[in-house]
């Protein structure tokens, strides 16, 4: 029987391999979004930024701020969940995220200057299409402050 | 007409004021009672596929969202400030690169609580980039 892969390998190859995929992204780095993995769970986390802010008065996160986070999340998710055989695999090189075909967004709360997190499901993926739930919070897991779906088109795969 | 005008540079007033709009670099370009263009700058920061150079969809979302907002408070019946209830964005193509974004948004329709609008974001072609239409509050209005 082969011996299992020690844990450090896959660790190193699974963050490598996420880092592959979001690291190219440059708006997911002026938003400042960072991802968690828990084997192939992925939590997306914004952090607070002055940058993010909509409503100064309030204050409150901005909705297109809050909506493209959502977003990349969902994409992320998705382009995640596609991958994670090539991944398993060991294949390297760059990876297409897929395109955004419609998203809706609703604002449940205003969001607070903090931190914002959001878990994407991957509700249906076919051969070209895609459906991607996506729910976000900040300091209650069960108090979401925004949620979404979208459609996008999946990256045509190699093979 | 004092009272537009009042109106437009109140709504001029409210996006200086957004910290988020001023790091995309929006510029309002026209309002007038419930429409609203804004644009924003190409942007290596704010690319979303780095093979191709185009601007990610959510610089595409924050756009849109602000002429929206700028379309409600602009509009004669609006009362105050605004806020985001339900947002849905269909994006037909990417935004060519190197080119400006711009967004035209419509307040079609006021009541006591709610604002309805759509808008279409362009590059700096006549083809669509993007439709949106979205429910947003009216603050300060009665319950």
């Amino acid at each position: 029987m082969k011996k299992p892969e020690p844990v450090q390998v896959i660790k190193k190859r699974r963050d490598a391999a996420l880092a592959d995929l979001v690291g190219g992204i440059p708006y997911i780095g002026f938003l400042g979004v960072t991802f968690e993995r828990r084997g192939d769970e992925l939590t997306s986390t914004l952090p607070y930024g002055e940058h993010l802010v909509g409503n100064p008065i309030l204050p409150a996160l901005h909705g297109g701020a809050v909506g493209a986070f959502l977003e990349i999340a969902a994409q992320v998710e998705l382009g995640w969940q596609t991958y994670w055989p090539q991944f398993e695999a060991g294949a390297t090189g760059p990876k297409l995220i897929p395109k955004t075909i419609d998203f809706t967004v609703d604002y449940l709360r205003s969001g607070l200057p903090r931190d914002a997190y959001a878990r994407a499901v991957v509700n249906r993926s076919g051969r070209r299409f895609a459906s991607v739930h996506v729910e976000a919070w900040q300091d209650n897991r069960n108090k979401l402050f925004a949620q979404a779906t979208g459609h996008f088109l999946m990256p045509q795969i190699e093979g | 007409m004092e009272d537009i005008d009042k109106k437009a540079a109140i709504a001029r007033q409210f996006i200086g004021a957004i910290p988020h709009s001023r790091a995309l670099e929006m510029r309002v370009d026209a309002v007038h009672s419930g429409r609203a263009e804004l644009s924003l700058p190409y942007n290596e920061r704010f690319v979303g596929d780095p093979e191709s150079g185009v601007l990610h969809g959510g610089v595409v979302t924050a756009l849109l969202d602000t002429a929206m907002g700028t379309a409600v408070v602009s509009h004669p019946q609006s009362t105050g400030g605004t806020a985001t209830i339900d947002l849905r964005i269909d994006y037909m193509r990417s935004a060519i690169k190197g080119q400006r974004l711009r967004a035209e948004a419509e307040c079609y329709r006021v009541t006591r609580s709610v604002a309805f609008v759509r808008a279409t974001a362009f590059d700096e072609g006549d083809e669509p980039v993007a439709a949106a239409a979205g429910a947003f509050t009216v603050e300060g209005a009665k319950p």
